[in-house]
């Protein structure tokens, strides 16, 4: 793959897929056919560069690989730079795989203005992509900050009643998060002179300023998990959202947060990060708590989805803040199994509200008796969200909680009650919604899974399960990578505190 | 041969599960029993193999979970402990298999509910042979899950889906304490593989570390975290609520997961873990006191209940009691004795329960049956059988259990072991009580059925009564046979732990440990018929803590008295409800308080209701409406929503493009601020730029 700009194929060939959709003529049911064909087709060429780039990958390696540097940039103060590494890899290939199904997922639930709607899914694509590769903080920001837009079209214009509302709210929030990044940014690049992030990586800025560029950077990717307490735009809009928004906004977008902590914070500020370590820890066991409860009390499918998603954040942003190999690992692993199973969850729910138009889990009940496979398909991914061992959603927690554990006990207890929570919101939902007695005659008649509807949710299916039995497919690509972030967050540590550290591990 | 005995079921999952519509309910029962009678049968062979030749051995499948030191395999541990325990799984679960075939005749899923046994049954074999803590918890929640769906097998009744969610979250809560303990091993160990742990459990017996800002001890810390998940598990008090409900679930399979095997993986789990909890004393005794008083509160709730699934429940609840407080006073044999002999016994129990029910067309509740035993005598003397067993009268399996599990506790010579041993026989009497009362509520007296339902009564179908005679037979010989190996002395080792026995603590693991290589040849020509030679390594007793050895030379008033406090008991069921029929009423009325106490479970469903479940609603609702909408909204996006669209109204366009309006901005904001930062930092650029 040498000299092949494989990355810059994957992120950018949707666009191409944008100029044909523009180019289509005639009445609006052609349009509107032609726009899903086109897109579908389109969505494909990166999925199959994705699986190139996997195969390709070297698992050993915690390097950037697939590296594009052109500099045709840098007369404007920064590079077009690309590449993966461990880490980023994962989140590319989940932005790919998740696109088609999205496309696919809308086939029949979009009627108006589809031809927009697949030019915005096709754009998000290219933006979630590069935001993944990038490795010029400007490019990451144009990236990062530019799938807000098509995501907040999506919301606003193709969303349920109350779109408005919702997708104001998220505006708002993204936006507080990001001035304050972009000013964090600015200063990082005035301070090194460089918009390189693999060399700010190995070059952590000075300690009295780490703090504040912390926090601005913190804000940003906090609103993006979204962590407790900046996560009410959440709920909001997943429930406005169409189905496929409400896939990617979960599947892939909540991961940017998360994917930013593990690029900038921890390598690049890692005196500020171990700093506010217990500040991170305390946030994440409220969301994990908080909002398990309210997940608990919730009348509303997607509502309750999305407040689970704050609660499965809470699990990435602990691991994360660990520093520890099983807590790192965890957290990655946690994001692309939360990336698949609630991406699923939502398309669960999206297939009893393309018939019923309801969200409401007390105008459902009993259908698993007309809708077998249904049940069977959506009480795999309940599990999964349960975090049943053999499901993805199991080895992430698990590993997140061991390396939480040997960093403070009482987070890991505290947040380990979330798994008895979730079990309990998570059951009850499915028992309300799928179980019980026959209460609503609509509701009964309700045809199962067509053709189409099965075959988005079974890859799903196959790979919830393969990742939870061999998770390790997974995790060793991923380990060089998390080891050298831990090891430069380690080396970024002040010398005395180093030296405490390591005679602390000595005692032991 | 390992693989075939714990994948088959798998494989009869899959098939049944996915091609069910297919092959049909005679081709999901066939493939499902056909495949854990092979299951069953290969264990045999394993059991012969391993556990009287003395050649347990590992396979390792494929790597599952890597991560920095962290690393765990799946793999198969194939020691005397887990042949025992695939041995009881794989036939009482063949048993319930061929049993379902008949008892699920009249019902539309039975597909279904076959590949649903076959789940749980591979489930709980990956419980039992794994190698290491993680996929002994895979296998935990696996068990949890079928149990799940099995409790909510007919998910249309609310009550029974209620069941099912209340057994999965009060085990999550169990689960909760096994996953920290798992942690805390890890972190003191550095490792969960079993062979990782136990070779260093001598040399941590000392350690302490900080568990929730406290300096603990390590060990101690460690087994009462996975104790706790061993009381979920097996509905030891404090997280038993959720057995009695289980019985929502169809009869088989409270005699499969509810009776015989799930419950019992808690006891499983204790033993596997002896190596840790022998340097615990202080775990050990918490354990004891815990499976004691379950003992006795369950046999007390046991007395009072109307259900026959019920009795028999707590009646499961308090025998499982007893094996813990085995396990508590370290006769880890004792314990695996009386589950196997449990086993046989309670899921004959159930399933003749079952065959009750069947034939009283679905009633469970005892006051509506009586005077059936004329019609329906096979299930009549089968249940006797199940009885006389579980009350413990010779020459059943239960007399030889139950009898050694109480001599051990009183040969621990401690207060808890003495505490033990009395609520032991406490229970033991209420037990033979309240079995004789279920015989002859269910099978004497006056018919209290209504007529259309007596005429309807009718011997089962010998598929239902072909594996009660198994089980049967395993409740009568299952004692005879296997005292010896399981819990008798042994010639050979005495006079080694005689001398371990006031050495210091490594000595002793050493002696444990290397002894039966040491004289491997008088070893061979015991074979079975050792106990220490029968278990091997795969159960770890300290010589001084030996109180099986102990419990041999126990006062001949300590060894009768659990055969006579049973005979007062059932002499006691035979005159309140076969001579004295008033008696149970007036018992009743004088003591009222304390019946309404027993009758209402000990109120404990009430107590947690509104300590947990209303808390953790009212909880959540607060957050939901004051936290997140009466604060953070209201004084965050709300708020500066507000004053926008006072803005935007002044400007008049609020209408339509209203969405594109802001994303215009955005995307004018974002160019704005790029070219800004691109100028500030480059001011070159202009020069640069008229230069091309």
């Amino acid at each position: 793959m040498e000299g092949f700009p494989l990355l810059s194929v994957i992120a950018f060939s949707p666009l191409a897929g944008v100029l044909a959709l523009l180019m289509i003529r005639g009445a609006p049911e052609v349009v509107a056919l032609n726009s899903k064909r086109v897109a579908l087709f389109t969505s494909l060429f990166p999925l199959i560069g994705g699986i190139f780039m996997y195969l390709f990958f070297d698992g050993q390696s915690a390097d950037f690989q697939f590296v594009e540097d052109s500099g045709w940039l840098k007369a404007l103060g920064f590079r077009y730079q690309m590449g993966v590494d461990g880490i980023s890899m994962f989140f590319v290939l989940l932005s790919v795989f998740l696109t088609p199904i999205c496309i696919l997922s809308a086939w029949e639930a979009i009627q108006t203005r589809v031809r927009e709607y697949m030019v915005a899914f096709l754009i998000l694509e290219t933006l979630m992509v590069g935001t993944f590769c990038a490795l010029d903080t400007v490019l990451f920001y144009v990236f990062f900050e530019g799938v807000l837009l098509p995501m907040f079209l999506i919301i606003g214009v193709w969303g349920g009643p109350r779109r408005v509302y919702a997708s104001y709210k998220f505006f708002l929030y993204t936006l507080l998060g990001s001035v304050l990044m972009l000013v964090g940014m600015l200063v990082l690049y005035a301070q090194t002179g460089t918009t390189d992030i693999r060399v700010l990586m190995e070059n952590p800025v000075a300690s009295h300023l780490q703090y504040w560029l912390w926090l601005a950077f913190f804000a940003s990717f906090a609103v993006k998990m979204p962590m407790w307490p900046v996560h009410t735009w959440l709920p909001d809009a997943h429930v406005e959202a169409p189905t496929a928004g409400s896939v990617i906004l979960a599947g892939v977008l909540l991961k940017m947060g998360g994917y930013g902590f593990l690029r900038f914070s921890l390598p690049m500020f890692p005196e500020a990060s171990a700093y506010f370590t217990d500040f991170v820890f305390v946030l994440s066991v409220i969301a994990i708590i908080y909002t398990s409860l309210v997940a608990l009390v919730q009348e509303d499918m997607k509502k309750l989805i999305a407040y689970s998603s704050v609660a499965h954040m809470g699990f990435v942003t602990l691991g994360i803040f660990t520093a520890t190999m099983q807590g790192v690992q965890g957290a990655i692993f946690q994001m692309l199994s939360h990336g698949l199973i609630s991406g699923a969850l939502f398309l669960c729910v999206g297939v009893v509200y393309d018939r019923l138009h309801t969200r409401e889990m007390a105008r459902y009940g009993g259908i698993v008796k007309n809708m077998p496979r249904y049940a069977t398909v959506f009480m795999i991914f309940m599990l999964g969200s349960v975090g049943l061992p053999g499901t993805s959603g199991f080895v992430g927690e698990f590993l997140v909680l061991l390396g939480t554990f040997q960093v403070h006990t009482v987070y890991a207890a505290l947040a380990a009650t979330g798994v008895v929570l979730g079990a309990a919101y998570m059951l009850m939902l499915y028992r309300r919604v799928v179980f019980g007695p026959p209460a609503h005659n609509d509701a009964l008649a309700m045809p199962d899974l067509s053709l189409r509807e099965f075959w988005i949710l079974a890859p799903l299916v196959v790979l919830v399960l393969w990742l939870g039995v061999f998770p390790n497919q997974v995790n060793n690509k991923i380990a060089p990578s998390v080891e050298r972030l831990i090891s430069l967050y380690q080396t970024g540590q002040p010398v005395d505190v180093r030296a405490v550290d390591n005679e602390g591990q000595l005692a032991n | 041969m390992e693989l075939l005995a714990v994948f088959s079921p798998l494989v009869a999952f899959l098939i049944a599960g996915l091609f069910g519509k297919t092959i049909g309910d005679r081709g999901c029962q066939f493939v499902t029993s056909g495949a854990v009678i092979l299951a069953a049968i290969v264990s045999i062979y394993l059991f012969y193999h391993v556990a009287l030749h003395e050649a347990p051995y590992k396979t390792v499948l494929s790597s599952w979970v890597t991560s920095g030191e962290f690393s765990v395999n799946w793999a198969l541990r194939i020691d005397t402990l887990s042949v025992v325990m695939m041995c009881v799984i794989n036939i009482v679960s063949a048993c319930v298999h061929v049993y379902s075939i008949g008892y699920m005749s009249h019902d539309p899923a039975k597909g279904r509910f076959m590949a649903y046994l076959s789940l749980f049954t591979f489930a709980m074999l990956m419980l039992v042979t794994a190698d290491n803590l993680l996929q002994l918890f895979f296998g935990w929640e696996g068990v949890g899950l079928a149990s799940y769906l099995l409790i909510g097998f007919w998910n249309q009744k609310n009550s029974a889906n209620a069941a099912a969610v209340k057994a999965f979250v009060v085990n999550r809560v169990g689960d909760f304490g096994l996953a920290l303990g798992m942690m805390a091993i890890f972190v003191v160990f550095g490792s969960i593989n079993f062979d990782g742990i136990f070779s260093q459990a001598g040399e941590m017996a000392e350690t302490y570390f900080t568990l929730f800002g406290y300096q603990v001890h390590a060990l101690t810390a460690i087994c009462l975290l996975l104790f706790v998940g061993a009381v979920g598990k097996s509905a030891q008090l404090g997280l038993h609520t959720w057995l009695p409900d289980a019985m929502e679930g169809p009869t088989p399979v409270s005699a499969l997961i509810h009776a015989a095997t799930m419950v019992t993986a808690g006891v499983f789990l204790v033993a596997r873990m002896s190596p840790l909890y022998e340097y615990a004393p202080d775990a050990l005794m918490v354990v004891t006191i815990v499976g004691a008083c379950t003992a006795f509160v369950a046999a007390t709730i046991g007395l009072t209940q109307f259900d026959i699934k019920r009795v028999i429940a707590y009646s499961t609840m308090s025998q499982l009691g007893y094996m813990f407080f085995a396990l508590g006073v370290s006769a880890y044999g004792a314990a695996m004795f009386h589950l196997v002999t449990h086993a046989f016994f309670k899921a004959l129990l159930f399933l003749g329960a079952g065959s009750v029910i069947h034939a009283m067309s679905d009633e469970q509740d005892m006051r509506k049956m009586g005077g059936i035993w004329k019609k329906i005598p096979m299930t009549y003397g089968l249940m006797w059988v199940g009885s006389l067993a579980l009350a413990g009268f010779p020459p059943f399996a239960g007399f030889y259990s139950k009898d050694i599990v109480l001599e051990a506790a009183w040969a621990d010579h401690s207060w808890f072991g003495e505490f033990a041993y009395w609520m032991g026989i406490a229970a033991a009497l209420m037990t033979a009580f309240y079995s004789w009362r279920l015989l002859l509520m269910t099978f004497h007296g006056m018919p209290r059925a209504s007529e259309k339902v007596i005429s309807h009564v009718h011997e089962s179908p010998a598929v239902m009564l072909g594996p009660l005679v198994v089980l049967a037979t395993g409740a009568l010989l299952a004692g005879m046979v296997f005292y010896e190996p399981f819990v008798a002395g042994h010639p050979s080792h005495e006079i080694a732990s005689i001398h371990t026995k006031h050495e210091n603590v490594d000595i002793d693991l050493e002696a444990e440990v290397e002894a039966p290589v040491v004289d491997e040849e008088e070893v061979a020509s015991h074979i079975a018929w050792n106990r220490h030679a029968f278990w091997g390594e795969s159960l770890m007793v300290r010589g001084e803590n030996d109180t099986l050895e102990a419990a041999h030379n126990v006062p001949e008033g300590v060894k009768f008295m659990p055969l006579v406090v049973g005979i007062v008991g059932v002499a006691f069921a035979y005159l309140a409800y076969m001579f004295a029929t008033g008696l149970p009423g007036v018992v009743v009325r004088i003591f009222k308080p304390v019946h309404a106490l027993l009758f209402n479970k000990w109120f404990f469903d009430e107590l947690y209701d509104l300590l947990f479940v209303k808390t953790a609603v009212l909880f959540g609702r607060f957050f939901w409406k004051i936290g997140d909408q009466g604060t953070i909204d209201r004084f965050g996006p709300d708020g500066s929503a507000r004053a926008s669209y006072k803005v935007a109204a002044l400007l008049g366009r609020f209408q339509s493009g209203f969405v594109y309006q802001y994303a215009f901005v955005m995307m004018i904001a974002v160019i704005a601020i790029v070219s800004w930062f691109v100028f500030k930092l480059n001011p070159g650029l202009i020069v640069g730029g008229a230069g091309l």
